[in-house]
This record gives C-alpha cells, structure tokens and sequence, in this order.
C-alpha cells in the first residue's frame, strides 16, 4: 500500500494522505494482534479491525460501494460466522504455545519477512511505470455504482456468473455434507407428539420423587392418593430406600399408620 | 405528493453535500445527537405508556407532568447502579461491546435525511449530515457494525446464559439482514439511486397516471408502489432490532435476559440506549424509504409551504414516531416466537418472497422501459388486479381440516372418574363464575367443613 500512496501522490489530497497514515497502521496493528493474539476471538476481531480500515481505505479512493460491501459482507457476515464457530469452541480455549518443531517459528518469521519483501519489490517493480487514470475520470460516467455494474455485466461477465456459480455449488455441497436424511414420518413432530401427550394415558409430567411422601428425599418414590407407590416416579438408577408399608387403602389408612412410623424412615437419611 | 414549482430547488441533490462549513457541520452532528437521544428518551416513556393503554392501565404518571420525566428519571437511576465485572468476564471486549453497539446506532443515522435545504444562520444547506451515492449502505453497514456489540457482549461475559443470547443474536441478525437487504433492491431498482436523498426525491410524484379517461398523479411512496418491499422490511427489521415478538437474544422467559444478563449500570444502558436508536433509525429508514421521507403526506401536501422550510422535520418525525408505534403495538400484541420457527421464517419465507419479489420487480423495470409505462400505470393495471386476487385466494381458501387434537381425542379418550386426582378430567366443565358462587358460601363452607372432618387429615 505504501507504494500505491507514494505513485498516487500527484493526485492524492491532503485528507487523503491523513486517512491513509491513520488507517494504515490500524489496519497494520490489526494484522500483527491477529497473529499474535493466542485467544481464537481476540485474533478475530483484530482481523476484523483490518478488514474495518480496509473498508474506510475504499472509501478514501473514491470507491464507496466497495467500502460499504467490504465492511457489511467481510466484517457484517463472515466475520460474524467466525465468531459464531469459534465461541463454540469454548471461551477458554487458547492457542498451544509450544514450539512443536525446534527452530520454526524464527524460520517462519523469516521466510515471512522474505516473502513479503519479494512480493512488495515485484509490485513495486511492476506497477512504478504506470501512470494513473485517476478515479475521477471512471466515476464520472453515472458515479462509483453504475460504473461498478457496467464493468461487471459486460467486460467480466463470465468470471462473475463463474464466481457465482462456485459459490452456490459450495454452499449446496455444504448443505448435502451437513444434511442427515430422514424417512418421513419417522420422527414424530412437535404436533404429534403433543396430540400423543394430551390423548395418551398421562398427560401431565412425571410425578417427582417425593410428592405425598412423608420425606422429600430423591430416593422416596411418590404415593398415589390410595397409598401404593408411583412406579414411574423411582428416579432410574437409584435404589429405593423401602417400599412404602402399605400397598392399598384409602388415604385415611395410609396417613394412620405412617404417621409414626413411615415418616422417620422415609424422611431422615440414614 | 403533488409536486410545487419550489419542492424541486428544495430537494438537495448529491452535489450539494460535501461543501458545508465547519460549524454547520458541528450544528447538525449536535443537532443529530439530540434528536436521537430526545427521541430515545421520548420512546421509552412512549412505550410504556401506550403498551400501559393496550394492557388496561395507565402507565408511568408519577415523576413530571403526566408522568413525561420518567425516562431521565429511569435513565439517572440507571446511572447510579453498581457497576458489576463478572470475575469470569473477558475484561477489554466486556468492557468495549456496549461502546460497540451504541456508536453504530448514532453513525447510521448521519445519511438520514430529515428535510431539504433550509438556512441555516444563512448559510443554506441541506437538513442532513452527509450523503453518499451508496447512502443506503451505510446504514446497513452500521447495523451490520451493531450485531458486534450484542455477540461480544455475551460471549465476553463468561456465563452461559449470555452466550446462548449472542449466538442466538448472531444467527438472527444476519439472516434477517439478508431479507432487509433484499427488500431495499427493488427501492433502488425504482429509484436508480442508493442515495437517502435521491430516493426521498425519487419519491416526490408517481407520474401522471390515465385511467378510464381520468388524469391523476399516481402514488408516489414506495410503500404503495412496493408493497412486498415495504412488508418484507417491515418484518425484518423487527428481527435486526431484537424487538418482540423477535426479542430472542434477550428472552428474558428462556435467557433470563440473554446478551445483557451480566450488564447493569451504564453499561446496561448503552445497550438499552443502543436498541431503542435502532428503532429510531430502522424507523427513519422506513419513513426515508418507503413513506416519502420529509415530504407532508396527501392531505398535508395540498399546502404549497408544506414541503419547504422547517415544516418537513415534523413530517418527518412525525412518520418516525408512527413507526415506533408499529414496534410498540407488536409488542403488545404478539407473543415471542420459537427459535426454530423464527429462523424457518427468515430462511424459507422472508428470503425467497423477497427474490421473487425482486425479479418481478426488475421485470416490470423492463417493460416500463420499453413499453413506457409510469410507476401509477404499473400499480394501477398490475397492482391492484393483483392485490384483489390475493385477497380472493386468502378469502376462498379452504379453511383446515378442523382440529385433528378432537379426531384423535374421540379414538382414545382414557377413562377418567370425574374429579379423579391428580388427573384433572379431559371433561373438564368451567367453573361457574365467582360471583354466582358467593351467593350460597355458607351451604358450600358446611358440606367442606364436613368433608375434612371426615377425612382425618392430620
């Protein structure tokens, strides 16, 4: 970008070089805190400040639906989805820091810097003849959008319709990788299991453990109103303490004879 | 709608921004900034009092006259709470996501239009901060921005709760961004601009319209002209808002208060400040859109001064407010929607109508073009015979085969004893009514005193 500023600058105003020296090193230290940051989520949002400063860059060279796109697509959306898979990860995940191969991080630091120095020198090399049109001259015919639609539905058509089907075939394929197929009808709906629910021998929820026994621990089975115990209140995996002494009778029976002595077994823990 | 000779030397065209001088542009920031936390004062106590009408009270009336001191009051209180840091909280992203959620909100609303060219201590300029070619972008670009105060927020504050809310909010917001974007295509077909005040201008007239012999200026908003843009963006802007009956990121019945559970104090606030801006700007957004922006609505615009001077700023706010009434009655009215069933929506409802949409649009585009038809035409000839059958298919439709929970009922009806426990009986017979009741308490006390003395219950 440096090289670009500095070939542009007959034609470059002076609040234009105050944007690029503001956003160039935020977009800068957003790159360098997104690889050095080791929390997944710290990375992304440094990444999405340079993708920020990037948009503002499209906007101080004249090119606004690129800035607006740039910032509602990279950082609106696909960040965004970023963010959505790495929260899932877990909070406290972070980077290992350990060095698995001895040496890699300072070869990589260096073929890094080379890289990027033989790609800088390649541009610089080929674009330090190029005279430049000036942005005015293409905006001028109906303004950044209009010349934006030309170009791409004449000149570039087919990589655009190219583009587009590549990225439909990606998100079918996605959807065909992710999708489990089901029989129809072979899982119940919501509506269906709620007609079974109401229609169905039990329509109210499980009794809990406990209910209108004389204790409160998990492992009392609820009584019914005749006094014999709710089979399907036993919490599963969990021996009953005793089964209740009476097996049938009114409710007056039951509370006659637990009164003394169902109460303490039932209720107290041992 | 009827344009006058001076409407069109009002109406600011691109070319008059950008050459402001220092202080006007420090008056309309101000200005701006007042107005969207005048606004916002003003929609809270707005809303509790108008859901306080839908729900038989009256609402706040304690604090000012009428109760109209209640949102500072709130807001004062607010600001004196603890300021609590979760211990788990991921510190600078907890602190910095509500300043994410609440700049956005004010940015947004910088290429509203609110009027046309006014004087300003004479310096003539136009009643909006800046605008752009791609105007209507930023406004999409700065909700997109907002959605990052909402995720961060609940991902930073370490408890589960809040993260269910931010995922749920990042799913949300950006499909329903999709179905809102969508449905401002066919505006910028129409308009051929993506400038708020090329599209507000767009809106001025619908052209001469001749039917049965009449001549008569057709419809010029939006709304009327794109009718599915209008529904399309009016429901999805209610799920970018995260305003009942879309509130899932805060369903405060599921996520006891999503995002924002760990927020108090000031924090709290900016959220609850950055929300109810939201609904101000989508409202604004709407009006600039679809409901002509500044421009007096029919009766009004018969007044020759009606689209000139200040007058439009009350026009404006005026369909501003009608707008958060919307959001307001909806709340009142409707219940919150299913996760599952609010996402089915978006994706399978929202988004393919509003492609549809688009294609009919861009090809009604076409045959205007070539066949030279104005947009009154099109409304008139396509409009209304279309609108008149889909009344008819919803009139005529054969209603649902009735209750199939009764069908089954009648297959397998358990046995049930009247009065049966805990089992209440699936003949359940309603209650008389108390007032019937009271009259013969004293023979029911005998027969229920009766009953517990014979029941021996200790």
């Amino acid at each position: 970008m440096n090289n670009v500023s500095v070939l542009a600058a007959e034609v470059v105003s002076s609040g234009e070089t105050a944007a690029f020296w503001v956003l160039g090193p935020i977009a800068l230290a957003g790159a360098i805190g997104m690889v050095l940051s080791s929390n997944a989520i710290h990375s992304a949002l440094w990444l999405v400040l340079t993708m920020l400063s990037l948009g503002g860059f499209y906007f101080v060279q004249q090119a606004p639906f690129l800035g607006a796109v740039q910032i509602i697509v990279y950082t609106g959306a696909i960040m965004i989805l970023f963010l959505f898979v790495l929260m899932l990860v877990g909070r406290d995940y972070s980077d290992s820091i350990v060095e698995t191969l001895r040496g890699q991080r300072l070869a990589a630091i260096l073929l890094g810097i080379g890289f990027a120095g033989l790609v800088g020198g390649l541009i610089a090399d080929a674009t330090s003849g190029v005279e430049s049109v000036g942005l005015a001259e293409i905006n001028a015919d109906g303004g950044n959008v209009p010349a934006i639609a030309r170009l791409l539905f004449t000149d570039y058509l087919l990589a655009f319709e190219l583009t587009s089907a590549l990225l439909i075939t990606a998100a079918v394929g996605a959807m065909i990788l992710a999708h489990i197929e089901r029989e129809p009808g072979s899982r119940p709906g919501q509506k269906e299991q709620s007609i079974s629910r109401v229609t169905g021998p039990r329509p109210q929820t499980l009794t809990g453990p406990g209910v209108f026994a004389r204790g409160n621990s998990v492992a009392a089975p609820a009584l019914l109103p005749d006094g014999s115990t709710a089979e399907d209140s036993r919490a599963t995996g969990m021996e009953m303490r005793r089964p209740p002494a009476i097996a049938s009778g009114s409710i007056d029976d039951l509370d006659d004879v637990t009164v003394d002595s169902g109460a303490n077994r039932d209720g107290v823990p041992q | 709608m009827t344009g006058h000779p001076s409407a069109a030397a009002d109406s600011p065209t691109l070319a008059d921004f950008g050459t402001d001088v220092w202080w006007i542009i420090v008056i309309k920031v101000v200005g701006i900034f007042a107005l969207l936390v005048g606004l916002t004062l003003f929609a809270i106590l707005f809303e509790r009092k108008v859901v306080g009408r839908m729900q038989q009270r009256i609402g706040p009336n304690r604090v000012g006259p009428g109760g109209a001191l209640q949102s500072l009051a709130d807001g004062l209180k607010l600001a004196f709470k603890e300021d609590i840091m979760p211990a788990l909280a991921d510190k600078p992203i907890y602190f910095l996501a509500p300043v994410i959620a609440a700049v956005p909100a004010f940015l947004a609303f910088s290429v509203i239009p609110i009027g046309p060219i006014v004087s300003i201590f004479g310096e003539r300029t136009p009643l909006q901060l800046t605008d752009l070619p791609v105007g209507v972008l930023i406004v999409l670009a700065c909700s997109a921005m907002g959605i990052y105060g909402i995720v961060l927020a609940g991902w930073a504050s370490g408890s589960t709760y809040p993260l269910l809310g931010s995922l749920r909010s990042a799913a949300q917001m950006i499909s329903y961004e999709i179905a809102m974007g969508l449905s401002i295509v066919a505006v910028f077909l129409y308009a051929g601009t993506m400038s708020t005040s090329g599209i507000v201008a767009a809106q001025e007239t619908g052209g001469e319209v001749s039917a049965f012999g009449l001549t008569f200026d057709g419809p010029g908003w939006y709304a009327v002209v794109l009718p599915v843009s209008f529904i399309i963006y009016c429901i999805a802007v209610v799920g970018e808002t995260n305003r009942a009956p879309f509130d899932l990121p805060e369903a405060e019945s599921e996520l006891v208060g999503g995002f924002h559970t760990e927020y108090s104090s000031l924090k709290f606030a900016l959220f609850f400040l950055a929300e109810y801006i939201n609904m101000v700007t989508v409202s604004a957004l709407a009006a600039t859109m679809f409901l002509g922006g500044w421009r007096a609505p029919w009766p009004i615009s018969i007044w020759d001064g009606a689209n000139s001077g200040w007058w439009p700023m009350l026009w404006f706010v005026g369909k501003v407010i009608l707008g958060l009434f919307v959001f307001v009655w909806l709340r009142g009215t409707l219940p919150r929607m299913r996760y599952d069933q609010f996402m089915r929506f978006g994706w399978k409802v929202l988004v393919p109508v509003a492609l549809l949409w688009i294609l009919v649009v861009a090809t009604m585009r076409v045959l205007s073009r070539e066949y030279d038809f104005s947009a009154g035409d099109i409304a008139l000839y396509v409009g209304i015979p279309v609108f008149a059958l889909v009344m008819a298919a919803v009139w005529l439709w054969p209603s649902k085969v009735p209750d199939t929970v009764e069908n089954s009922r009648k297959e397998g009806v358990p046995p049930t004893t009247p009065g049966a426990f805990p089992t209440p009986p699936l003949d359940l017979v309603v209650p008389p009514s108390p007032a019937l009741v009271k009259k013969d308490t004293v023979k029911r006390e005998a027969v229920g005193a009766g009953k517990r003395s014979g029941g021996t219950r200790a």
